[in-house]
């Protein structure tokens, strides 16, 4: 990977911790997985049983936190180790937009990825957390390719695209998507005389723009989320173009959460095979009530949050 | 031209059909006891074991794997593909293949914070290979007959046993193909 990331490696002799190629390492072991929104060691249970491939802990799905209001903050630590203890699968944990030490304190914690998630209140209106400082890598979201690549510089080691969170409803996935992959796809052909003027259109890093050109993708793995409620959503934003999944209120708020966790996890696997995910549509119960977008006020979607 | 089966269910496959189109191979996605048709040797790619296990059960892939194995094809299991070849897991029930008589600890050497990188002396190559271990597990016994070809602090990380090869480690994600190499020449025959 030539990005011009520096890692901040801690080296003793030659074995090198909390580098950028470490980071991004387990972001790749996730490919083609489904990470899971729980909220307690019970539900991490049954995520796992179910095939996650991680899951992430968190206080209130953003369901409700969209229902509830307030101000929503890093999960109490005792309730993440809880679920630490309980599965064997990666854990990762959300922090405020901006707020380093609720990272410092998840880090502290040992969790295996941080997501700074536009689903929490943000804690700064203009800035990130500086990511490279961390040993561990994080995930953030984005909704077009110059948020992605801002994200990258400041050292994410994922990125998701945002879609609307907790709203059940797969159109915000798949415009941010389209917008990211379609966005790769024009920087490809681009001259090299085109890039900086590109670079300063999109407010991205001009070394990362360059890299994505020649590249045709992020430098990092790019998942999905935001509203993916069916087998039939996470297939859809993978033949998109997204890697994996991550699906939050859709599971937990659904009528048969086991039975739909893992029709997720099959349909993220066959996601180009209709015949099975046909098979594993089938009786999956009531699934969560969606809320359609043009219902909700600007200031209520989450996606806008994130600069 | 050998065609080399990557298993596809969840993980960095990708990275490894990429190599193995780098040595000359032909790489096909298993997803299905269909795509294992025909197919010379297998890869079981690094990702979560317990997704890739649940899915092994779902689509009916162990059996027809087993008797893979028992025609001789050759395996090669990186990371979460080592954890399915052992034979012995530390503290866990859950499901592995177990063709390779050694004792594996999931997550052995920790969580995230604890992956890393290292050179590994190894030596049958001419120079040291550039390893990376992510929530790696930890080989803490093998077998007589397990050849031991790497170590990293008195553990084994690259074992070879007949026809089957394992890391604990993610040659698929450095730019070096000298095991995927190793592995096309020393364990699968067309």
């Amino acid at each position: 990977m030539s990005t011009e990331n520096k890692n901040n490696g801690h080296s003793e002799d030659n074995v090198l911790k909390g580098t950028f190629k470490v980071k991004v390492g387990l972001a790749e072991m996730l490919k083609g997985g489904v990470i899971m929104d729980v909220v307690n060691a019970e539900q991490a249970k049954i995520a796992e049983d179910a095939g996650a491939c991680a899951v992430m802990a968190l206080e209130r799905v953003p369901a409700d936190i969209r229902r509830d209001g307030g101000v929503s903050r890093m999960s109490d630590p005792e309730m993440i180790l809880q679920i630490m203890e309980t599965v064997t699968i990666p854990v990762m944990a959300k922090a405020r937009i901006g707020h380093f030490v609720e990272a410092q304190i998840l880090q502290s914690l040992g969790v295996d990825f941080i997501d700074e998630s536009e689903v929490l209140t943000p804690a700064d209106e203009s800035n990130h957390i500086y990511k490279q400082d961390f040993k561990v890598p994080f995930v953030c979201g984005a909704t077009n390719l110059g948020e992605a690549l801002r994200r990258i510089g400041e050292g994410a080691a994922m990125i998701r695209t945002k879609g609307e969170a907790g709203t059940g409803n797969v159109v915000e996935a798949v415009k941010h998507i389209r917008a990211i992959v379609g966005h790769l796809k024009k920087l490809s052909v681009m001259g090299e005389e085109e890039l900086m003027s590109e670079a300063k259109n999109l407010a991205a890093p001009y070394e990362l723009i360059r890299w994505a050109a020649r590249n045709g993708k992020l430098p990092v793995p790019n998942f999905s989320a935001g509203g993916i409620a069916t087998p039939a959503d996470a297939a859809l934003v993978m033949q998109l173009g997204a890697e994996a999944v991550f699906v939050g209120s859709g599971i937990f708020k659904s009528g048969n959460p086991a039975k739909r966790a893992e029709a997720i996890v099959k349909a993220a696997t066959h996601y180009r095979n209709p015949d099975v995910l046909a098979e594993v549509s089938k009786g999956l119960g009531q699934a969560m009530v969606g809320i359609n977008l043009d219902t909700l006020n600007a200031s209520e979607l989450l996606a806008n949050r994130g600069w | 031209m050998k065609t080399i089966g990557v298993l596809s269910l969840q993980g960095d496959f990708q990275a490894h059909c990429d190599v193995v189109k780098k040595v000359g191979a032909i790489p096909v996605p298993v997803r299905t006891k269909r795509d294992l048709e025909g197919i010379d040797g297998l890869i079981l790619p690094g990702g979560e074991s317990t997704t890739m296990t649940k899915l092994l059960l779902s689509f009916d892939l162990i059996e027809p794997i087993r008797e893979m194995h028992a025609k001789g094809r050759g395996l090669l299991g990186t990371c979460a593909g080592s954890i399915l070849l052992a034979e012995n897991l530390v503290e866990s029930s859950q499901f592995r293949f177990g063709f390779i008589p050694m004792t594996v600890r999931r997550n052995g050497y920790g969580r995230q914070i604890q992956s890393f990188e290292t050179d590994l002396d190894i030596p049958i190559f001419s120079t040291s290979f550039h390893a990376v271990f992510i929530r790696a597990p930890k080989i803490l016994k093998c077998d007589t007959g397990v050849r031991i070809l790497g170590e990293y602090e008195g553990n084994p990380v690259f074992v070879h046993y007949n026809n089957l090869l394992a890391t604990t480690f993610h040659p698929e994600i450095t730019e070096d193909t000298r095991i995927h190499d190793y592995f096309l020449k020393n364990c699968v025959s067309t």
